[in-house]
């Protein structure tokens, strides 16, 4: 899997979408036989997964909601986008 | 919750225009009329109430059933994914996007084979070059594409095949199931078991497709129980995550369940989905461990494939409480190595029986 561009916009992938839980409310992935439950600071992200921000502008934007800076969110964001598109769950439409 | 269901499966109808020799379906139909409508429709909200993610739009085909896209749009509103498992047959244009419209999610699209003389063998009807067809509907309409391709005897050694098919439409998943041995599956289990040098390659030829299109494809590859030693960790345990509920409206832990001898089965038409799920004899019959014979009992495996499938035990010792006979720890096992062994001599391949429709007239009652 090549490395992620920091001017690509991600956005879920054919098939999936976003779910709000019945029972517990917190927003779920689901795609065709799954269902990916979803830490805090990868809803934050997969919120912003719609096609229209960059990867940097996904960093920006949490790194200014939680007034930390961007260097130490960019880890964290492009380890959940990794994941993410290894899964299949996220593409970056051209 | 204790126990909540991930998945529900609405067997819409028994008929097919499909009669594959190795269908899940029971071999002896329930009686009674489909389901209408507006029983679906309760069913389906009752469902996403319990805390069900997914319904599977199965049968039988239920492309036959006029109100398709209406449950569909029903179970979007309730909040719930949907995934139509199909032949293909019949999914015009106009038929894909009115479901695509409706809120589909995404369909899986079912292959007897990557060319149509043996597809068409198989599923005996002239239905492979309508499957491909359909495929290319399936995708211009916007929905995410499956395939699922059942890998039996005669189409196993044409792996490498099936999967350039699932690359060249285009689909996002591939799902290759080895056959398993319910239904009439399991009346022609002497014909359809591969040998174990055919199930051995296979795997390696999965294997490595699944590497080398992790980018683009999801593969999903089925073990063939009967070669393994230990059992499959059937449905995540019984009455943990799945239910299904057949075109009569009887709601099983497992689509094959009916082949259990003395289980009765609950019905839509009288209790909730609800009170089946949580207190009905059938769900509870072999939840948890407490059910459990010896070896399984105190098994360290137990709680990893909750002692196997309870229909496998039941087809094939004639007590579902058995241990699965797949587990070599059992004292079953003979009951499959046996059949192996029979499956493996058979010096001429047997014709298959072809799975039939039900006879009497399916309207809703």
């Amino acid at each position: 899997m090549s490395a992620i561009d920091y001017q690509s916009c991600p956005a879920l992938a054919l098939g999936v979408r976003i779910q709000k839980d019945a029972v517990s409310g917190e927003p779920v992935l689901l795609f065709p036989e799954g269902v990916l439950f979803l830490n805090s600071t990868a809803r934050e992200i997969v919120a912003r997964c719609n096609g229209q921000f960059t990867v940097e502008a996904i960093v920006s934007a949490l790194a200014a909601e939680y007034d930390v800076s961007g260097e130490t969110l960019r880890g964290d964001v492009l380890e959940c986008l990794t994941q993410l598109h290894e899964r299949r769950l996220i593409a970056f439409p051209r | 919750m204790k126990y909540r269901p991930y998945l529900l499966l609405a067997e819409l109808t028994h008929q097919c225009p499909l009669h594959c020799p190795y269908c899940s379906n029971p071999s002896a139909y329930p009686g009674g009329g489909e389901l209408a409508t507006e029983d679906w429709r309760r069913v389906i909200r009752e469902a996403a109430e319990l805390g069900v993610y997914h319904v599977g739009f199965s049968g039988g085909e239920p492309l036959l059933r006029a109100d398709l896209p209406e449950l569909v749009q029903t179970a979007r509103a309730a909040g719930l994914y949907t995934n139509l498992i199909t032949s293909g047959v019949g999914l015009s244009k106009t038929r894909a996007e009115a479901l695509h419209a409706a809120g589909l999610d995404s369909a899986q699209l079912s292959f007897q084979a990557d060319e149509a003389a043996l597809g068409d063998a198989v599923a005996g009807a002239r239905v492979h070059q309508e499957k491909l067809e359909v495929a290319g509907r399936i995708t211009a309409a916007g929905l995410s594409l499956s395939l699922n391709v059942v890998l039996h005897r005669a189409n196993i050694e044409r792996l490498p095949e099936i999967i350039a098919l699932a690359e060249s439409l285009r689909a996002t998943r591939l799902e290759l199931a080895n056959v398993q041995f319910y239904g009439w599956a399991f009346l022609n289990r002497l014909t359809l078991l591969p040998s174990r040098q055919q199930v051995q390659a296979a795997f390696q030829v999965a294997m490595a497709a699944k590497q080398r299109l992790a980018a683009r494809m999801d593969i999903f590859y089925v073990l063939p129980d009967y070669y393994e030693e230990r059992p499959k960790p059937c449905m995540q345990g019984w009455g943990q995550r799945y239910l299904t509920v057949n075109p009569v409206g009887q709601v099983l832990p497992c689509p094959t369940a009916s082949s259990i001898p003395g289980l009765q089965f609950e019905n839509v038409r009288e209790r909730s989905l609800a009170s089946i799920w949580f207190e009905s004899e059938s769900f509870n019959r072999f939840r948890g461990t407490e059910w459990m014979p010896a070896p399984c009992r105190t098994c360290p495996q137990r709680e990893i494939d909750f002692g196997g499938c309870r229909c496998q035990a039941a087809l094939l010792t004639g007590d579902a409480s058995a241990t699965d006979p797949v587990c070599t720890l059992g004292p079953n096992r003979g009951l499959i190595d046996k059949i192996i062994a029979e499956a493996n001599g058979t010096a001429r391949p047997q014709p298959w029986i072809f799975r039939k429709n039900p006879l009497r007239d399916r309207l809703p009652s």
